[in-house]
């Protein structure tokens, strides 16, 4: 895999105190472009949290962000929205515009927030949207989608908008299980189109075969980072690997349940 | 300024004996509401096609009319057409019930219908009639649900009941009216009387809603009515 | 009854004077401080829902009278018709808000952070997600407030502002045909309102979307 060593993302030294409880603590991390970064670790581990914080949907309360090498100004409110033009959002539960179309969803940033005019807008969404695969259901609301599509449609809505980078807060997570590999399939074409991504997931044989880097994060912190093929390797002895055996142990155990 | 206080307490028996009017008012058309209301929800959930009919004829009536209008033409116009002699005070508070009817009747409606359907059927399979079934089994369940709907009630008629100071009815609004009129104070009356009238509210619904906690059974969430 | 009928014509022509433009302000009114009431920071929320426990709490009538007898004593003179129409405005004001309130706080709170994500402002998303959602869930409750605001237009007679109601009062009282005067009225009334709610509907069924039910 060669590299560019062009640093897209950077965050430094990023703390978040949230009622009392520290759930993020100095936390740094960068992303080179065309990286796809892998966040893991027990849920309250604080993925959910450094994700927001990294285009400032929760205000880290200590530490610097980075875009192409440029301080984000976080008191700015016209320089972060600025930002998170630039920074790209996919959220766990989707968080579809309910009463805009497929369509509408994925074109009404550029309409109203880039000022793109009515007919160019709509045009790029529809190329977005048939970059997922979803071409044909461009006039239908978010209540008529299967949880599949509508993750396909927030990939979109991000994608229309041309991020430097996209941040990725468990996009299977709230999916039927055998709606997770259409979602999973979208991604992956992203990371061979070389998309800088960071991405909190579970889907651990995704991350062994995608991933650049696994970070691995506990209480705020992240405490293993590495190649897969290092933390994974089976004599690696990482908490890593550790957690990962009882991952999938756990859905073995799940597995044998439903049957 | 004791000018002011002095006249202020010498008026206020006079104006509180005015709520005691509204308090009445109120009192006999939610009661009315709730005796003509109670058939119509009835008779258009589980009686004859026609029956529904003239129920809904009725609410589309009530629930179109002017308050004011219907005031006129039942105490200047009917009543008297009729040769019946009624008060304005009963005048008022037939309308008003009669109003409310519409209203009420919608409410039970909704709380019947919210009821599970296998209800009256379980009663049936008891041997219970359709008369008991409903008496017994479905009026206790659906009352406890129609409470929320019927607070929302009262404090409608209450402001509504306002309206019955143009038929001359001593009661708090008409009194306050003429005290302001007379004292050239309007500010202190009206807005004495607004408070009055919020305060009248906040009782009854605190009233209504110990009702409703104590009538609880476990397992009925109250229904919302936004 | 051809000495009635332009009679209560003339009146129907002052009452829908009075309630266009309270329906339209009012209801612009209440989106405003129901999105302020849902949306805004607390001590818009405060404010509002003081306002609004205030307007609804206490009955029209009474505002109508402060508005038309009380506010002279301050050097504010308003004839009939204006103290009406802003007696109505106000109130259903508060009305509409409490509708539009619970409809803002029935929106998904992640879309809006899906929008800032966007990079959206926050006028931005009040006005592109906000609202839309908002109003089509409040649009039931807000047209029965417009019905509500019909049959209480009759108020307007009792601050000196003659429209369907007051010309009825004033024929009847001269002619002592009570009944039937008053039947008519009754008659235009429900017209009035069974036409508005039937235009409601049609409106709800033009901006229906799937997902937005009736039950919201």
């Amino acid at each position: 895999m060669s590299k560019t060593q062009e640093t897209v993302l950077c965050l430094e030294g990023i703390r978040k105190d949230l009622g009392g409880r520290r759930i993020l603590d100095q936390v740094s991390l960068s992303l080179c472009k065309g990286e796809l970064k892998v966040l893991i670790g027990p849920s309250g581990a604080g993925k959910s949290t450094l994700l927001q914080c990294a285009n400032c949907l929760v205000r880290p309360d200590q530490g610097e962000i980075f875009l192409d090498g440029v301080r984000l100004d976080q008191r700015s409110g016209l320089e972060l929205r600025l930002f998170r033009q630039h920074v790209g959002m996919i959220f766990q539960d989707f968080n579809l515009f309910d009463h805009l179309t497929a369509l509408g969803n994925v074109s009404i940033a550029l309409e109203k927030v880039r000022g793109v005019s009515k007919a160019a807008a709509r045009e790029r969404g529809q190329a977005e949207l048939a970059r997922v695969g979803l071409g044909n259901l461009a006039s239908l609301y978010p209540a008529e989608l299967s949880g599949g599509q509508k993750q396909r449609v927030a990939i979109a809505r991000a994608l229309a908008m041309d991020p430097r980078v996209i941040l990725l807060d468990e996009p299977t997570s709230a999916l039927d299980p055998e709606l997770v590999g259409e979602v999973l399939a979208v991604i992956r074409d992203l990371a061979d189109g070389g998309m800088t991504m960071l991405m909190a997931t579970h889907q651990m044989d995704f991350a062994r075969a995608l991933a650049s880097e696994i970070l691995f994060m506990e209480n705020g912190r992240i405490i293993e980072q590495g190649a897969p093929e290092t933390l994974l390797h089976p004599a690696a002895g990482t908490r890593t690997l550790d957690f990962c055996t009882r991952l999938s142990m756990e859905l073995e155990g799940r597995k044998t349940d439903t049957q | 300024m004791w000018e002011y206080l002095s006249s202020l307490a010498g008026e206020l028996p006079y104006i509180l004996q005015g709520s005691l009017t509204t308090l009445l008012v109120v009192f006999f058309a939610l009661g009315l509401g709730l005796i003509f209301g109670l058939p119509l929800a009835l008779g258009q959930i589980y009686g004859p096609l026609a029956l529904n009919r003239l129920v809904r004829i009725y609410v589309w009536f009530f629930r179109g009319t002017p308050i004011l209008v219907l005031l006129y033409l039942f105490y200047f116009g009917l009543f008297i057409a009729l040769n019946l002699d009624v008060s304005a005070f009963a005048s008022s508070c037939i309308v008003l019930g009669l109003t409310s009817a519409a209203y009420q009747s919608q409410i039970f409606r909704g709380a019947l219908e919210s009821l599970p359907h296998g209800q009256l059927k379980a009663a049936r399979a008891l041997g219970m009639s359709d008369t008991e079934g409903i008496r017994h089994i479905i009026l206790p369940q659906a009352l406890r649900l129609s409470i929320p709907g019927w607070s929302n009630e009262y404090s409608i008629l209450l402001k509504d009941s306002a309206l019955v100071h143009v038929l001359g009815v001593p009661e708090l609004m008409a009194r306050s009216h003429y005290v302001a009129s007379r004292t050239t104070w309007h500010f202190t009356y009206y807005i004495l009387a607004g408070i009055l009238y919020l305060i009248i509210t906040v009782l009854g619904l605190r009233l209504l809603r110990s009702l409703e906690t104590k009538t609880r059974l476990p397992g009925y969430a109250a229904l919302s009515h936004e | 009854m051809e000495r009635v009928l332009p009679v209560l014509n003339r009146g129907v022509w002052m009452s829908l004077a009075l309630i266009l433009p309270s329906a339209v302000l009012g209801l612009a009114g209440g989106i405003l401080l129901g999105v302020a009431r849902g949306f805004g920071p607390a001590w818009m929320r405060r404010i509002g829902d003081i306002y609004t426990a205030i307007f609804r709490g206490i009955p029209l009538i009474i505002q109508l009278f402060i508005l038309y007898y009380a506010l002279p004593k301050l050097g504010l003179y308003l004839d009939g018709f204006s103290a009406a129409v802003l007696g109505f405005i106000l109130c259903s004001t508060a009305y509409h808000s409490e509708y539009v309130r619970g409809a803002v706080l029935s929106i998904k709170q992640g879309q809006f952070r899906a929008a800032q994500a966007l990079g959206m402002s926050r006028l931005q998303l009040a006005w592109g997600i906000l609202i839309p959602q908002a109003l089509r869930r409040a649009l039931p409750g807000c047209g029965n407030e417009i019905i509500y605001l019909i049959k209480y237009s009759s108020l307007a007679y009792l601050t000196t502002c003659v429209e369907l109601t007051g010309e009825a009062k004033i024929l009847a009282s001269r002619t002592f045909r009570y009944t039937e005067i008053f039947m008519v009225a009754g008659l235009y009334y429900l017209c009035l309102t069974s036409l508005a709610s039937l235009l409601l509907r049609k409106i709800e069924d033009r901006l229906r979307i799937p997902g937005f039910g009736r039950q919201g």
